[in-house]
C-alpha cells in the first residue's frame, strides 16, 4: 500500500510537471463540449430550392409563394429551363428543383389532373426524402385550397378525418444540446482516459524506464494501479467539469436522474476504457502503435457508439460490432438518467455489462502484460 | 537529388521496419470504409414501439397492422395500461407509443372525427421526429383509404425523381466522407509522430548537423507517408466500387489529383504539428483530441452545415475535409470535371501553401 501512495505521487509529479499536456487534457474537451453540440443538428431544414416556372399563371404564382412561405425553403433560383436549375443542383447550390409545366392552370382546371416535377439530389438520401416530404405535402395543401376555392363546400360530403395528437416526452421542445451534450461528454472522457492512459505506459516502455520499474521488487498490479488511477481521477474530474459547468451552466442541462447512480456507471466504465488503454499498451512497442491502435478504436467508438446514428437502424452485424463497444452503452445511460430520469432497474443490464467488460479487459491486459515483460 | 532520394529510402526503411505501425496504416482506413460505409445511415428504421389499444375494433386493428409490416416500426407487445409507457420509455425498450381511445371506430364513422394519441421519447429529437412523421403518415394513408371510393377532382400529381443515388442508399454519402475523414487525419497523425518522434529521441539533431538541408530532412519524412496513402485510396477506391458499389463517373485522373492535394494539405498539417510541439504526446493529444470531433462534425457529411450557427460555419471553412468531401461528390457522384470544382481545389491548395510556408516558418524559427 506504501509502495501505491509513492508511485501515485511519482505519476501525479509526471503529470502535473508537463503543463502543455496538463492544460490541454483540460481545455481540449472543455472548448470543444462548449461548441461541437451546436453542430450536431440533424434537423432539416434551409433546404435549397431551384423553381423553373414555364406556366406563369397566377396559379404557378400563388405555389411558388406558398413553397417559399412554409419557412423549409431558401429560393436558390428561378430560372427558364430545367437544365439551367440543374447546373445549380451540380455546384451544390440547391437540393430540390420543382419544374411547372407550361399548362399547368390550364391541366388543373380544365384537365382536372396536373403534374409537376420533382427533382431532388439524393446524395444524402435523408435530405433529399424529408425535402420532397416537405414539398410534397405543401403542394397537397395547395391542392386542398384551390379545392376549396373552386368548389363549394356542401357539395362534398364530410369525410372521416383522424386527428393526431403528437406529444414529445422528456424533452418537448426537441432541443438538440439535451441529446447531443451527454453523448460528445461520454467521447471526450473516453478519450482522455484510454488514450492517455495507453500512451503514458507505452512511452515508459520506448524510453526504457519500465525496465527499471520491472527490476524493483514494486509488484505488477501495483504498477497497473499505479497507472490507473491518476487516469481514472483526471477521467472523474473532466466529467464533472464537463457536466457541472458546461453542460449545467451554458447548456442548462439539469439531470433528472440520480446524480450518484451516474458517477457509480462512470466509475465502472473508466476502469473499464482504462482497461483497454492498457491492453493497447500492452500490445504495443511504440507511442506511434499504441497510438495508432487508440486512433483506430476510437473512430469505431464514436462513429458506432450511438452518437450520431441511431445503432438501433445499423445492419445487424454492425449492431453486434456497438454492442461490444462500451462507449454505446454509457452513451446510452448518460441520456437516459440525464434525460429521463431512469433509475438503477433501467440501468441495471448496462452496468452489469460493463463491469463484465472492466473485468475482461483488465484480466487480459494484466495476463498479456507479464507475458511481454 | 541524390541525397534525397537516400533520405527517402531511409525514412521508408523505417516505415517497412515496424510491421505493426504498416498493418495499422493500411488496415485502419480500410476497416474503417467498411465499418463505417456499410454501418453509418441516416435513416430511422427498426424502431421499438407499442400500441395501447383501448379501442380493440377494425379500424385500430387495420393501422396496427399496417404499422407492423412497415420497415420502421418493430411492433413490441400489447402494453395495455397507459401508465406503463413512461417505464417502457425510461428503461430505453421503447422510441414510440401510439394509443387508440375506446370507441375509435365509432367516432370515426358516425362523428366522421377520432383522435389517436402518439407519444414520443424525445429525449432523442431526431428519431421522435421523425418516427411522429412515419406514424402520422400511415394513419393518414388509412384515412386516405377510407376515402378511396371518392376520387377528388383537380388532382396535383407530383412526379419525383431522385437524382445521383435513385435507390437512396446510405454508403454514396457516407463513404466520400469517411474518405475525407480517414485520409485527413491519418497522415496527420502519421507524419505529425513520426518528426516529434526523431526530435524526441535526439535523432533529429545529429540529421540537422549533417549537409543537407534541414528542410529536406522534414520532406524526406514525408514523402512515404505521401506513397501509402496514395495506395491506401487506391485500395479504397476498389473497395468502395466492388463492395459497395458506389460509381466513378468522372475522371479517375482527377480523382487521384484532388485526394493528392488533399493528403499533402494533411502532411503539411501533420508538419506544422511537429514543428511546434515538443513530444509525441503533445503531437497525439492535437491530432486526436483536438482534431477527431471537429473533422467528423465540421466536414459537412455527418450533420449538414447550413443548419449550423454562422461562426461554426466559418470556422468549417478550415476544415480541409469539407472542401473534399466536396470535390470527391463532384467528380465520383456527380462525374464533374475540373471546372465546376476549380473554387473547392484552389481553396485546398492554398491551405496546403500556408500550411507549408507556416511549417517551414516555424521550423527555421526552431533552429535559430
Amino acid at each position: 500500500m506504501r509502495t501505491l501512495k509513492f508511485l501515485l505521487r511519482k505519476e501525479f509529479r509526471q503529470i502535473f510537471r508537463n503543463t502543455t499536456i496538463l492544460r490541454m487534457i483540460i481545455a481540449l474537451p472543455i472548448v470543444q463540449l462548449l461548441v461541437m453540440p451546436l453542430a450536431a443538428d440533424y434537423e432539416i431544414k434551409n433546404i435549397n430550392i431551384s423553381i423553373v416556372d414555364h406556366d406563369h399563371s397566377p396559379y404557378s404564382q400563388k405555389l411558388t409563394n406558398k413553397i417559399l412561405a412554409s419557412g423549409y425553403f431558401r429560393l436558390n433560383d428561378f430560372s427558364n429551363s430545367y437544365d439551367e436549375s440543374f447546373q445549380q443542383f451540380q455546384k451544390d447550390k440547391s437540393d430540390l428543383i420543382l419544374e411547372i409545366p407550361a399548362d399547368f392552370e390550364k391541366q388543373l382546371v380544365v384537365e382536372n389532373d396536373a403534374h409537376l416535377l420533382l427533382a431532388a439530389n439524393s446524395i444524402n438520401g435523408t435530405k433529399a426524402l424529408v425535402g420532397s416530404a416537405y414539398l410534397s405535402r405543401i403542394i397537397a395543401d395547395y391542392n386542398g385550397d384551390i379545392r376549396t376555392d373552386w368548389i363549394p363546400e356542401q357539395s362534398v360530403p364530410p369525410a372521416p378525418t383522424i386527428e393526431v395528437a403528437a406529444i414529445n416526452w422528456f424533452n418537448p421542445l426537441l432541443n438538440y444540446p439535451f441529446f447531443m451534450v451527454p453523448g460528445i461528454l461520454v467521447i471526450l472522457v473516453t478519450m482522455i482516459g484510454s488514450y492517455m492512459c495507453a500512451l503514458n505506459i507505452v512511452k515508459e516502455k520506448e524510453v526504457g524506464t519500465i525496465e527499471q520499474i520491472n527490476v524493483t521488487p514494486i509488484k505488477k498490479h501495483i504498477f497497473i494501479l499505479g497507472k490507473l488511477i491518476p487516469f481514472w481521477l483526471i477521467g472523474m474530474f473532466v466529467f464533472t467539469v464537463g457536466l457541472f459547468g458546461v453542460a449545467r451552466l451554458v447548456y442548462h442541462i439539469v439531470p433528472a436522474g440520480s446524480i450518484l447512480l451516474m458517477y457509480g456507471f462512470l466509475a465502472v466504465y473508466l476502469i473499464a476504457q482504462l482497461g483497454i488503454g492498457l491492453l493497447i499498451s500492452t500490445y504495443s512497442n511504440t507511442q506511434q502503435q499504441a497510438m495508432s491502435l487508440a486512433f483506430f478504436f476510437m473512430m469505431i467508438f464514436i462513429l458506432m457508439g450511438g452518437l450520431f446514428t441511431s445503432v438501433d437502424s445499423m445492419p445487424q452485424w454492425a449492431q453486434w460490432i456497438a454492442r461490444i463497444n462500451p462507449v454505446t452503452y454509457f452513451i446510452e445511460v448518460l441520456r437516459m438518467i440525464v434525460l429521463k430520469g431512469s433509475g438503477l432497474k433501467d440501468i441495471r443490464m448496462h452496468l452489469i455489462i460493463v463491469a463484465g467488460m472492466a473485468l475482461f479487459f483488465n484480466g487480459w491486459a494484466i495476463l498479456n502484460y507479464k507475458k511481454t515483460s | 537529388m541524390k541525397q534525397f532520394m537516400i533520405f527517402v529510402r531511409k525514412e521508408f526503411y523505417h516505415v517497412f521496419r515496424d510491421p505493426k505501425t504498416l498493418l495499422l496504416l493500411f488496415g485502419m482506413p480500410i476497416a474503417q470504409i467498411i465499418l463505417f460505409g456499410f454501418a453509418l445511415t441516416n435513416e430511422i428504421k427498426n424502431s421499438k414501439i407499442v400500441v395501447c389499444d383501448y379501442a380493440n375494433d377494425i379500424a385500430s386493428h387495420r393501422i396496427i397492422d399496417k404499422i407492423a409490416v412497415s420497415d420502421n416500426f418493430v411492433l413490441e407487445q400489447n402494453l395495455m395500461n397507459h401508465y406503463e409507457i413512461e417505464d417502457a420509455f425510461k428503461s430505453g425498450k421503447i422510441k414510440l407509443a401510439i394509443v387508440f381511445p375506446a370507441n375509435f371506430n365509432e367516432d370515426l364513422m358516425h362523428e366522421n372525427k377520432a383522435q389517436v394519441q402518439i407519444i414520443a421519447d424525445a429525449s432523442d429529437p431526431n428519431t421522435a421526429n421523425t418516427l411522429t412523421n412515419y406514424a402520422t403518415n400511415i394513419i393518414m394513408s388509412y384515412q386516405q383509404e377510407l376515402m378511396n371510393d371518392r376520387r377528388p377532382p383537380m388532382q396535383i400529381h407530383t412526379d419525383i425523381r431522385m437524382i445521383y443515388n435513385p435507390e437512396l442508399k446510405g454508403v454514396y454519402n457516407f463513404v466520400p466522407g469517411v474518405m475525407a475523414l480517414v485520409l485527413l487525419l491519418v497522415c496527420v497523425l502519421m507524419t505529425s509522430v513520426s518528426i516529434v518522434k526523431e526530435k524526441e529521441n535526439g535523432t533529429m539533431e545529429i540529421l540537422l548537423v549533417s549537409p543537407f538541408k534541414p528542410i529536406m530532412v522534414v520532406i524526406a519524412k514525408a514523402v512515404p507517408y505521401f506513397v501509402l496513402s496514395i495506395i491506401n485510396l487506391t485500395v479504397i477506391l476498389v473497395m468502395s466500387t466492388t463492395l459497395a458499389g458506389l460509381p466513378i463517373h468522372g475522371s479517375i485522373v482527377l480523382l487521384y489529383f484532388e485526394s493528392s492535394l488533399l493528403i499533402l494539405c494533411a502532411l503539411s498539417l501533420g508538419l506544422l504539428i511537429s514543428n511546434v510541439t515538443a513530444s509525441q504526446q503533445t503531437a497525439m493529444l492535437i491530432s486526436l483530441m483536438g482534431m477527431l470531433l471537429p473533422t467528423i462534425l465540421l466536414s459537412g457529411f455527418m450533420f449538414p452545415l447550413e443548419n449550423m450557427p454562422v461562426p461554426l460555419q466559418i470556422i468549417a471553412n478550415i476544415v480541409p475535409s469539407k472542401w473534399y468531401y466536396i470535390i470527391i461528390k463532384s467528380v465520383m457522384l456527380k462525374g464533374l470535371g475540373i471546372g465546376a470544382i476549380w473554387k473547392e481545389t484552389l481553396i485546398l491548395a492554398g491551405m496546403t501553401t500556408f500550411l507549408l510556408v507556416l511549417s517551414i516558418k516555424k521550423f527555421k524559427n526552431r533552429l535559430a
